[in-house]
Parts: C-alpha cells; sequence; structure tokens
C-alpha cells in the first residue's frame, strides 16, 4: 500500500504567539488544534485520529486527548524529536489510507522560553538512556552537539563561518516580512560573524530562537479534503529513518537525510531539480547546510557554495527556503521545529505565503526535518508535497 | 574563573566493569566474540551483529575526529570526538583543548568526576 497521494493536508495553523507565560502547554496545544481546524473548515467532532509527540504533557495522548475530548479510533505518538511532526504527516496518510481515521490531528506546543530553557545547558534526558553513562560526563548539550558537525564538515569539505552566515542572513530576510516573528531585523554576515562564539565554530547568529507556541495541521481523505472550501495540498513522498553513532563509526558530516531524501523523492517521482520552495530544519546553520547536501540539492561538500550570495533568498536565489524566517529568526516551538516546516509549505503550495516571498505558481514542495541532536543521535523526516 | 567539574557518569550494570578497571587505570572497550569488531560506546550486543563482546584493554590513543569548545559557560570546555587507534569513535573531553585541533594525536587522562569516578579524557601527548 503506497501512501503517495493518500493524505491531504486541509489545516495548517502556526500560534501567533512567541512567549507564553500565561498560558499552559496544553492550552497551547489545543489553541493550535483550534486554529488548525478552523483554517480547515472542520470542527473537533470531525477528529477520529490524533497524533503528537514528546513535547504534549503528561501521558502525550492520553493527556492531550482527554484536555481536547476528542473522540478517537487511531492514535499515534511517535516521537522523532523535533521532526516527529513531519512524520506524522506521513503516518496520518498510512493511517487513512488504510481506513484507521478520516480527519487527522497534529500538534506540538511549548514554553521553553518561559521556562529559561537554553541549548548551552543540558536538558533533562530520560535517566534510562543507554548512552548517558558513557557521555553524560562530557557535557553534550545542543549546541556543542552541532558545533563538531560544523567543525568536521569545515575540516573535511573546506566549509567557512562566511558560507554558513548566508543562511541566517537568508532567514532573516524572509522573517522582516513575518509580523509574528522573534527576530525581524535583516542581518549581513559581517554582523552574524561578529554575534559572540557560543560553542566554536558557531556563532550566536547561527543558532535558532528559543521561543514559546505551537502549531497543528489537519490531515485527511481526499473525500473530505474535496468537500472543503481549501485549495488542495496532498502528500506525494515521505520517509524517515534514525541516525546514531553506528557503533562508533560515525560520519559528523552527514545526516539521515542521506536515506529520507532519495527515499522520498522516488515515491514522489521528482527530483530536487523539480522543488520549487524547500522548508529544511534550521535548529542551526550547519543543520540546513548538511540536510541540504543530504537531500541531493548539491553534492556532499558543496553546501558552503550553495547556500552562499543569498541562494536561500525568495525572488534571489535558485530555492526559495523557510520563507517564514524559519526556526533561526522567526519560530522554534518547544526546541522542535518539524511542524512550522511544514505550515510553512503548505503556505507557499497555497499561494498564501507573504506575497515578498510567494514563489509564484508553487506546486510543489519540501519539508524536512531532524530531530534529537545531529551530533549524536536524530531522527530524519521528509516530505515531497503537492498542489494539486 | 569558576573550577570545572564532571557530572558524575550514571551507574549501569552494563558500566561496571569499566569503571572498576577505571578505578585502577585501565581503559576497556568492547570487541565482539563473533565478527571480531570493537565499538564504542560499549555493549553486551555486538551493534554490528548483536555477538556477544568482551572486554579488552585499550592503548588510550586516538586522534581528534571533531572538537567544540563551549564558551557560554565559565569556565568553557573542550568536548570531542576521538577516534580510537583500535577503531571506534568516542564521546569525551580535552582537557586542553584550545591547544588542539582536528586530527592531531592525543592520549588518554583519567579526570574525577564530581563523585570521584574517573571518567576518560584525553590531552596532547
Amino acid at each position: 500500500m503506497s501512501i503517495k497521494r493518500q493524505g491531504y493536508i486541509v489545516g495548517a495553523y502556526e500560534h501567533p504567539t512567541r512567549k507564553a507565560p500565561d498560558r499552559s502547554v496544553a492550552q497551547l496545544h489545543a489553541e493550535a488544534a483550534a486554529g488548525a481546524l478552523a483554517d480547515a473548515g472542520l470542527s473537533k467532532d470531525d477528529v477520529d485520529g490524533y497524533f503528537c509527540a514528546g513535547d504534549a504533557p503528561g501521558l502525550g495522548p492520553i493527556a492531550m486527548a482527554d484536555y481536547m475530548n476528542l473522540r478517537l479510533r487511531h492514535l499515534d505518538s511517535t516521537d522523532l524529536g523535533g521532526c516527529s511532526y513531519i512524520a506524522h504527516v506521513a503516518h496520518a496518510a498510512e493511517a487513512i489510507a488504510a481506513g484507521r481515521c478520516e480527519v487527522a490531528l497534529i500538534t506540538l506546543a511549548g514554553r521553553p522560553r518561559s521556562e529559561g530553557q537554553s541549548g548551552t545547558r543540558a536538558r533533562a534526558a530520560a535517566g534510562d538512556a543507554p548512552n548517558l553513562p558513557w557521555e553524560a560526563a562530557f557535557r553534550p548539550v545542543t549546541t556543542n552537539m552541532y558545533a563538531m558537525c560544523a567543525a568536521r564538515h569545515m575540516y573535511q569539505y573546506g566549509t567557512t563561518a562566511e558560507q554558513l552566515a548566508w543562511i541566517k542572513v537568508a532567514a532573516s530576510h524572509h522573517a522582516q516580512h513575518n509580523p509574528h516573528a522573534m527576530l525581524r531585523d535583516v542581518v549581513t554576515v559581517e554582523q552574524v560573524l561578529a554575534s559572540p562564539i557560543i560553542a566554536d565554530p558557531l556563532h550566536r547568529m547561527d543558532c535558532c530562537v528559543v521561543t514559546d507556541g505551537g502549531g497543528a495541521l489537519v490531515v485527511t481523505s481526499a473525500s473530505v479534503a474535496r468537500g472543503l472550501q481549501r485549495p488542495l495540498v496532498r502528500l506525494l513522498g515521505a520517509a524517515e529513518t534514525v541516525q546514531g553513532q553506528n557503533g562508533g563509526v560515525l560520519n559528523l558530516t552527514c545526516s539521515g537525510a542521506i536515506r529520507t531524501g532519495p527515499e522520498a523523492f522516488t515515491m514522489a517521482g521528482v527530483r530536487p531539480a523539480d522543488i520549487q520552495y524547500a522548508s529544511v530544519y534550521d535548529s542551526f546553520t550547519i543543520t540546513v547546510l548538511i540536510q541540504l547536501e543530504d537531500l541531493g540539492f548539491c553534492a556532499k561538500g558543496e553546501g558552503g557554495r550553495f547556500v552562499a550570495d543569498g541562494n536561500l533568498i525568495s525572488g534571489v536565489g535558485k530555492l526559495p527556503w523557510n520563507t517564514d524566517g524559519g526556526g533561526l529568526c522567526n519560530n522554534h516551538p518547544a526546541n522542535r521545529g518539524g511542524i512550522t516546516k511544514v505550515i510553512e509549505a503548505v503556505r507557499q503550495l497555497r499561494g498564501e505565503a507573504h506575497p515578498a516571498v510567494q514563489v509564484p505558481n508553487c506546486g510543489l514542495a519540501l519539508a524536512h526535518g531532524t530531530g534529537g541532536l545531529l551530533g549524536s543521535r536524530h531522527g530524519s523526516a521528509s516530505l515531497i508535497l503537492e498542489r494539486v | 574563573m569558576g573550577e570545572s567539574v564532571l557530572p558524575s557518569p550514571e551507574a549501569s550494570p552494563e558500566s561496571e566493569v569499566f569503571v572498576a578497571a577505571a578505578r585502577e587505570g585501565r581503559f576497556l572497550i568492547r570487541r565482539c566474540t563473533a565478527c571480531g569488531k570493537p565499538h564504542w560506546y560499549p555493549r553486551a550486543l555486538c551493534p554490528f551483529c548483536f555477538g556477544s563482546t568482551v572486554w579488552e584493554q585499550a592503548s588510550g590513543r586516538g586522534t581528534i575526529y571533531s572538537l567544540s569548545t563551549m564558551r557560554r559557560v565559565d569556565p568553557p570546555y573542550t568536548i570531542a570526538y576521538v577516534a580510537l587507534e583500535e577503531g571506534p569513535i568516542m564521546m569525551t573531553n580535552l582537557v586542553d583543548g584550545d591547544a588542539l585541533a582536528i586530527g592531531a594525536p592525543v592520549t588518554l587522562v583519567w579526570v574525577a568526576a564530581a563523585d570521584g569516578t574517573p571518567v576518560p579524557c584525553f590531552r596532547q601527548p
């Protein structure tokens, strides 16, 4: 059973807040859900499938289904970190194709900004994670586990800090048009390089924002989608995987996208050169560069040259990317950027992105993400979407 | 400048022998009895073939595969991946990270964590 052309994204909503000390996490999930259902023209009672991941409070789907008082016949709480929600779209299509549900709701929300979380400190990990006895003493945190990938990529391929900075510059060019973006100032390569080093070789401006907020998606069958008043956006290809240290034979210059990219493109029957818009997870600038190579937008080691000189800026370069401002400038709710990647791809395919960044006649888009830590073990999920 | 103290490693049935050897200054890695490959981090089942594995003493010599110095804490510290002479690449800390670069040879040095457990760090030979 192929899920190609099986799931339609009919609702997409990004919570406008970036700081929510007065809201609970469950409330943010529910507000995002309400927004996505309203966008679709559906109601809460239409939902029969629910998808969430590790950011959901309590026992995840049980707690949130009870809070929202949903009546469900299909649940999925696969946790691939920040890219979970990209995988959830494919899982929803699978469930719909199998007749397990017809209206699937996916939610994400969190308040890391209000709770004072930082990528320079260790986050609470499951106490029985098998790597902890061998790693926790060495203080791996979010920033240095991506910084080591950048250091190795620079060593192996000659990638420069200036090339990485271009990724932030592109995000900032897009974020200036997004009234909800946390950082709206356009920045230059020089400004990125002048920002303080957090973990060598990554500067502060190589790092994404920490925001409160959330987002939600509604995925339905073709028959439900065709009865609604929204432009039709459907799944064309999808893939997911996990990449770890491979027993000590690790490669910090490649991500799981090296497997999910080709698999998703094969399912979709299209090539990277056909993609008109790409949402690619930008927890850090290096995350984008490595994933773009792995997805096949350029050869391995060529990412630095590919992203330089504004090539990711909509209307300027060859690959319009993260036109909402991405995680680097706009939003990274719950420290998980996967759902906002899908949301902006849907906006582009509907023609509802900001006019200054809208890709003309956008008919084919990619959303890809990484979850967990690129430098130790991470999930990867790719999604190729088309406008019908 | 603050004092750098490594967090104590979690205890695990799979690390007891390693920690006991470390207290005697011996650095152990684990090798598969079926496929013959060494791996890191140590596991009871070989991550390449699911064969059973045994401890062996490693040289403590390696080269830096990658590294990053965290500048936003006091004092800064350098995390690294070191490629051991025996093959596997392991996460570690470099005690003199500012003087080192990718490709540089390093040698093992035991550093006591907060609870006194020796953990395997590396430095210039």
